[in-house]
């Protein structure tokens, strides 16, 4: 029952990715040819509320529906793992046209070889893994 | 109100509604991250064993497993009861650079030509998806986060590790589109 809420903004989430057009690997193509603004609108303006929202969550002091405080953590700095492991990610977002949300998203779209995309990633988050202590951080 | 519903959304419907699911998510006690979903999949399919990485409290994050299955109901929904009777509005420069590379635009959300069970016996096929699935999940993780932890929720919380993330997710995506593109297709 605790979990009901998660589904019903995961369906949320999937309605939004799709109507917006955002699990679109043409409209990714599109955003990295510089060919549209759709996209940059779209990111764009969830930060413009997003930044509103999560200075709220803090000022207010918010809490969750449960009565605890919404605790948005910090992360740590380091230059490396974030420029490198972005770069990495990047060459794949724009060769499958899909970030990790939208790869769920396509599946219930019908695009139902997604599933091998889902395992890839699996893989490369498994090797990650493996790899992860000699790998700047 | 369906037939409303059922157009695309403009960009900055969309927008404020990605952030309301990041807030909603806050409120509910979890938090916008979809590719740790892909750690805790590791973990329960017994990576632990091989890692110490996937040692951790999975059942801390079964929320976000239950999350991203209900992304994949609302793409069901998106695509049957809100089914949008138009092609995607693709911007005719995009379509004519694709032509150039070969890959014909079909009018849906991705290209037919190698989004099949079909495509996966090419090596294009293999690749983009094989490949390109190891390359996110490899990402991600290293940079602890994708679109939405980092470009959506860190950059909300105005987190400098984020922008850099986010500068590395476009020199990644920048790099793939314009320099790999013309050698892999």
């Amino acid at each position: 029952m605790k979990y009901l809420k998660y589904l019903a903004i995961g369906i949320l989430f999937g309605i939004i990715m799709t109507k917006s057009e955002a699990i679109s690997w043409y409209r990714i193509q599109e955003m990295f040819r510089f060919q549209a603004f759709h996209m940059y609108g779209i990111i764009g303006s969830a930060l413009a509320v997003g930044v509103i929202a999560t200075q709220l969550i803090k000022r207010l002091q918010m809490k969750t529906m449960q009565g605890e405080p919404i605790d948005i953590k910090d992360k740590s700095m380091s230059i490396p793992r974030y420029l490198f492991g972005g770069i990495i990610f990047g060459l794949g977002w724009a060769l499958t046209g899909a970030c990790p949300g939208p790869m769920f998203t396509l599946i219930g779209n019908g695009y139902s070889v997604v599933i091998v995309l889902i395992l890839g990633a699996m893989l490369g988050t498994y090797v990650y893994g493996l790899l992860r202590d000699r790998l700047p951080h | 109100m369906i037939e409303m519903i059922s157009q695309p959304w403009p960009w900055y419907v969309s927008g404020p509604m990605i952030a309301l699911v990041m807030f909603l998510l806050l409120w509910a006690g979890g938090s916008f991250g979809v590719s740790s979903t892909l750690r805790t999949m590791c973990a329960i399919g017994g990576a632990g064993k091989q890692a110490a990485f996937f040692n951790f409290d999975w059942k801390s994050q079964i929320w976000n497993l239950i999350f991203v299955g209900g992304a994949v109901i609302g793409g069901y929904i998106a695509s049957t009861v809100l089914a949008s009777p138009d092609n995607l509005a693709l911007s005719q420069a995009t379509i004519s650079d694709l032509e150039a590379l070969n890959i014909p635009f079909d009018g849906g959300l991705a290209p037919e030509a190698f989004f099949s069970w079909e495509a996966l016996t090419t090596v294009r096929g293999l690749i983009i998806l094989v490949l390109g699935g190891f390359m996110i999940g490899f990402g991600t993780r290293w940079a602890g986060g994708c679109t939405s932890g980092h470009a959506i929720s860190g950059l909300s919380n105005l987190q400098l590790p984020s922008l850099i993330a986010v500068i590395g997710f476009f020199i990644g995506g920048l790099v793939m589109t314009h320099l790999l593109f013309p050698i892999i297709f």
